[in-house]
């Protein structure tokens, strides 16, 4: 498999054993060809992630990503992409003059028995030291982990189905302001 | 619209809601001609099921007429008569696949908290809180059914509402129930609890071949209902570990059916657990079931347990090799070849109604069918009837019979009682 590896930065965006990382995988009854072309369009990736607001591509390596951070506000950086390896490696991480220090990367493996394909994810981000810290600390929510498993989800969702499984818009009863009190989720 | 809402323990509403909309291409409208209360909802009721939200709409149990379909529905068409299965399945995942459609991966929109209490979450389920994705419920005028292609199926011409309308969950739950027991020639199912589902286990056990079914209650007009089933009956007031041992030649049963699930009564330990939330569910029941089932037998649990369970009798089951069979229906698996036995005649659901309501006295039908009074088994909802049909018990055959008599046909355990 052919690999580019030319926009290798000088140093890594996350100095290693000072970031906070998360490694996600999940099974999807789909190709890794078909996986990999959906995920190497970062531009895609809003569609599955709630806290991602957009993703453009700059150049075929560069990106530019908007985040959505408390209080409505936004965070954005460059990244670029690292490691390359066609229908089954994409690894990138943010530019060295980016605020936001932060790196991810998607593998695709066959899975047994023809059961599509395991794709394991691994984000990795600077935890929380001053404001820019605590941003991206929100920004993937106080359970990251969940986040992340849940942006799985609705790849998963997306790729198998089509659609993603959603409730919202759905009828409810009562005026919500007036009686979601605070028993409501038990 | 008009629909059934929950506010907490106790407290359900019939209040006027927003229409549903389509939200996904896959998505379809339907208007309710026939929905039930399900046995099940009585957990939500009594509040023991975790993550419901106030205003949310209960049902799982409905059927009715396509309205409108989302962009990516090709098999269904405005106008078609449709039943839905209360488990909504995406019909392209490894479960669906399966054939395990209940356990689908990709219709819970909250299937990340869900994992974090089960490991890995089932299928996204209608009105049956937000662990299982807060799908809004059928109990209303419309609902919104999602994956419309892969579960409602499609009633022919000639079968009224009620002939099909319970293939949306407890025929094919008591079923399924029956079917996990793998019945061999000669064997005997006890199936504890005679709600809607158990009678739906003792009739399905009987099709499938079972000698003898052993029906375990203490409900006279459910356990009558049983005996109209050919079910042997048990009072649960007596000891039926004995009792059961005595009708089976000493063996014990060859399968157990747990019909029942958390709120089983009989334990005041577990009440009082239940209620200080030491335990979550009480699981009498299931702790009968694994002391009597015969070794080498199977254990079928139908009846729905949300959460941890208090001394379990697993040293009983490992000692004899007892098989675990249980889990939320695959109903879509179920329902060609239902459909087909009630189309021939080999069984009629209808039997088991005791009760049709208009929607908006859903609040009274809850109540009347948690307390068991007005010898209330089944509930069905008319949303759309005019003029709607009136809160009135339907007349039975079960009222001319004695409730005396009815105990007196307890053979065993009256005999063991008198002792």
């Amino acid at each position: 498999m052919p690999t580019r590896t030319n926009h290798l930065p000088a140093r890594p965006a996350v100095r290693s054993g000072t970031g906070k990382k998360i490694v996600k995988a999940c099974t999807i009854n789909k190709s890794p060809e078909e996986l990999f072309r959906f995920w190497r369009r970062f531009e895609n990736l809003p569609r599955i992630s709630r806290h991602l607001v957009s993703v453009t591509e700059i150049s075929d390596m560069k990106s530019h990503w908007v985040a959505r951070s408390p209080a409505d506000n936004t965070v954005e950086w460059d990244a670029v992409i690292i490691n390359e390896h066609p229908n089954n490696l994409i690894a990138w991480e943010s530019t060295p003059d980016s605020e936001i220090k932060n790196a991810g990367s998607v593998r695709f493996e066959p899975a047994p028995a023809g059961q599509g394909t395991e794709v394991t994810v691994s984000l990795e981000y600077v935890p929380p030291a001053g404001k820019l810290g605590a941003m991206i600390a929100k920004l993937y929510g106080e359970e990251p982990e969940l986040q992340v498993e849940d942006d799985l989800n609705r790849f998963k969702a997306l790729m198998e189905t089509g659609e993603i499984p959603t409730t919202e818009g759905q009828p409810v009863g009562g005026d919500q302001k007036t009686t979601r009190r605070k028993r409501g989720a038990k | 619209m008009r629909a059934v809402c929950w506010y907490g323990t106790k407290d359900v509403r019939v209040e006027n809601v927003p229409d549903p909309k389509i939200l996904n291409p896959g998505d379809a409208i339907i208007k309710i001609t026939s929905t039930a209360i399900c046995g099940s909802d009585l957990h939500l009721y009594d509040g023991v099921i975790p993550s419901m939200k106030e205003g949310d709409i209960l049902g799982h149990e409905f059927m009715g007429e396509v309205m409108e379909v989302g962009s990516a529905v090709k098999k269904l068409q405005v106008g078609d008569r449709v039943v839905v299965p209360f488990c909504i399945s995406c019909g392209q995942c490894y479960y669906c696949n399966h054939q395990l459609w209940s356990l689908c991966d990709n219709t819970n929109p909250n299937a990340a908290i869900n994992a974090k209490l089960n490991g890995f979450s089932g299928a996204g389920l209608f009105g049956y809180s937000h662990l299982y994705g807060g799908y809004a419920g059928g109990q209303a005028e419309y609902a919104r059914v999602p994956f419309a292609d892969v579960g409602p199926i499609k009633i022919p011409e000639g079968l009224t509402d009620e002939q099909v309308l319970f293939l949306s969950d407890i025929f094919p739950t008591g079923y399924m129930a029956a079917e996990n027991c793998n019945i061999q020639p000669g064997q005997i199912v006890a199936i504890w609890g005679c709600g809607p589902v158990g009678q739906f286990a003792i009739r399905s056990a009987y099709l499938l071949g079972a000698e003898k079914v052993i029906a375990i209650d203490n409900v006279l007009e459910r356990m009558a209902m049983a005996q109209q089933g050919g079910a042997a009956v048990v009072s649960s007031d007596e000891d039926v570990h004995e009792i059961l041992k005595e009708m089976t030649g000493g063996r014990g049963p060859d399968a157990c059916i747990d019909a029942v699930g958390m709120e089983a009564h009989g334990s005041t330990y577990d009440v009082v657990k239940q209620v200080v939330k030491l335990e979550t569910d009480r699981p009498y029941v299931l702790r009968q079931a694994m002391r009597i089932c015969r070794k080498g037998g199977t254990l079928s649990i139908p009846g729905v347990y949300a959460g941890f369970l208090d001394k379990i009798p697993l040293g009983a089951a490992f000692a004899k090799g007892l098989t675990f069979k249980m889990g939320q229906t695959h109903v879509h698996r179920y329902l060609e070849p239902l459909l087909r036995l009630v189309q021939d005649g080999k069984i009629d659901p209808t039997f088991v109604i005791t009760h049709r309501v208009a929607l908006d006295e859903a609040a009274d039908a809850y109540e009347i069918f948690a307390k068991k009074t007005e010898n209330c088994i089944k509930v069905v909802l008319k949303p759309h009837e005019q003029p709607p049909p009136a809160l009135e018990r339907r007349a039975r055959e079960l009222e001319s019979l004695p409730s005396e008599e009815i105990a007196m046909e307890l053979p065993r355990s009256k005999r063991l009682h008198e002792k």
